[in-house]
């Protein structure tokens, strides 16, 4: 488990992208895509030029939150899969290591049962990165946040007014 | 639950509005999506009933500017005001690095005011969080209208605490800006104590 705020080095990047890659080809989908529960693009693969990322994050992480609310309403953990029939896409989502979803867009190229069947062997590739993140995040506090905080120590009044600027 | 994406040195936060049924959350939001150029903005989502009232959430993706070398950008949602929704507004609050509170200034609206502040409280609870650890700042909307209730007395009722505050009327995009803004602020201040 990551702790509460999510911090994304390129090297993660570049493993979960891999993944996710190495998922969009072997389940044969078109685009698969993984996001933070709390509605944030983590990493994407496919055809993701037409697809708009940010409300798709938004809108699938208020999807599972809204199962999770129904799944404790009935005495479940969670509905941890969740799946869109269209004409001509289809949406699988799912859970993957407590904190992430995993959201595969598929045609009638793929399957649902080809999906589910890749799905488990990335959602364990997901889980190993996301573990290893965090202990990596927990040894080593200072690497990568020390260029942040080098930079964030400095921020001053002045620039969150220019953010506003124009 | 801020996101700072090295790959991408992009920096994302989630702030929250919320606030009793019709007090001008969603106004606010429509006011900053209809001011801000369009390539710095995301769709408005609005998740609601026919009738216009917020049914889940509404949603919209800013992207402010760089600052020092991160892309800075604020996911905004607003919660559903009536009181019956209590469920999905404790599904919106979850993750989020700012609240605002916007507070409907009519007579009238006072007690709603005081229970939606208390059913936010309660919320942030449950999630372990309080307003006294979380960028919290409150909005006085409707300013405009005859039957309001004087500021002095919305900060006795609401802001024990004085966070800043900003009056507003939503409709006409009066202090919806400076409200983000102080948010903002606030959020971005706390990510440089953390780090």
């Amino acid at each position: 488990m990551l702790g509460a705020d999510l911090t994304l080095y390129e090297e993660d990047e570049r493993r979960l992208a891999a993944v996710l890659r190495r998922l969009c080809e072997d389940a044969k989908s078109r685009a698969v895509f993984l996001i933070d529960k709390s509605g944030q693009l983590i990493a994407a693969a496919g055809e993701t030029a037409n697809v708009d990322t940010t409300s798709l994050a938004s809108l699938t992480a208020g999807n599972i939150a809204a199962s999770g609310g129904l799944a404790q309403l009935l005495g479940e953990k969670e509905f941890s899969v969740l799946f869109h029939e269209g004409e001509k896409d289809n949406l699988h989502i799912s859970v993957v290591a407590q904190r992430a979803i995993l959201v595969v867009l598929f045609d009638h190229r793929s399957s649902l049962g080809l999906v589910r069947l890749r799905l488990k062997r990335a959602a364990e590739d997901i889980g190993q990165a996301f573990a290893e993140m965090a202990l990596r995040t927990q040894q080593e506090a200072g690497r990568g946040r020390a260029e942040f905080r080098a930079q964030f120590a400095q921020l001053t009044d002045e620039d969150i007014e220019n953010l506003f600027k124009g | 639950m801020s996101f700072i994406n090295y790959a991408a040195r992009e920096i994302n936060c989630k702030l929250v509005y919320y606030g009793p049924g019709l007090c001008g959350k969603t106004t606010n939001l429509q006011h900053i999506y209809s001011k801000v150029e369009p390539n710095t903005k995301g769709k408005l989502i609005s998740l609601a009933t026919e009738t216009e009232r917020t049914l889940f959430f509404d949603f919209l993706p800013l992207e402010l500017g760089t600052i020092r070398g991160f892309k800075t950008r604020f996911h905004l949602y607003t919660v559903p005001g009536q009181v019956f929704y209590d469920a999905s507004r404790k599904l919106i609050l979850r993750g989020t690095d700012g609240v605002i509170l916007v507070a409907d200034s009519q007579i009238e609206r006072v007690e709603a005011n005081i229970e939606s502040l208390e059913n936010l409280e309660a919320n942030l609870t449950e999630q372990n969080l309080s307003l006294d650890r979380l960028p919290f700042v409150l909005q006085y909307n409707k300013r405009d209208l005859p039957n309001i209730v004087p500021a002095e007395e919305l900060q006795v009722l609401l802001n024990p605490n004085n966070v800043p505050w900003f009056e507003a009327c939503a409709k006409k995009g009066t202090g919806v800006f400076e409200t983000l803004k102080g948010v903002a602020k606030l959020v971005l201040n706390e990510l440089k104590k953390k780090t």
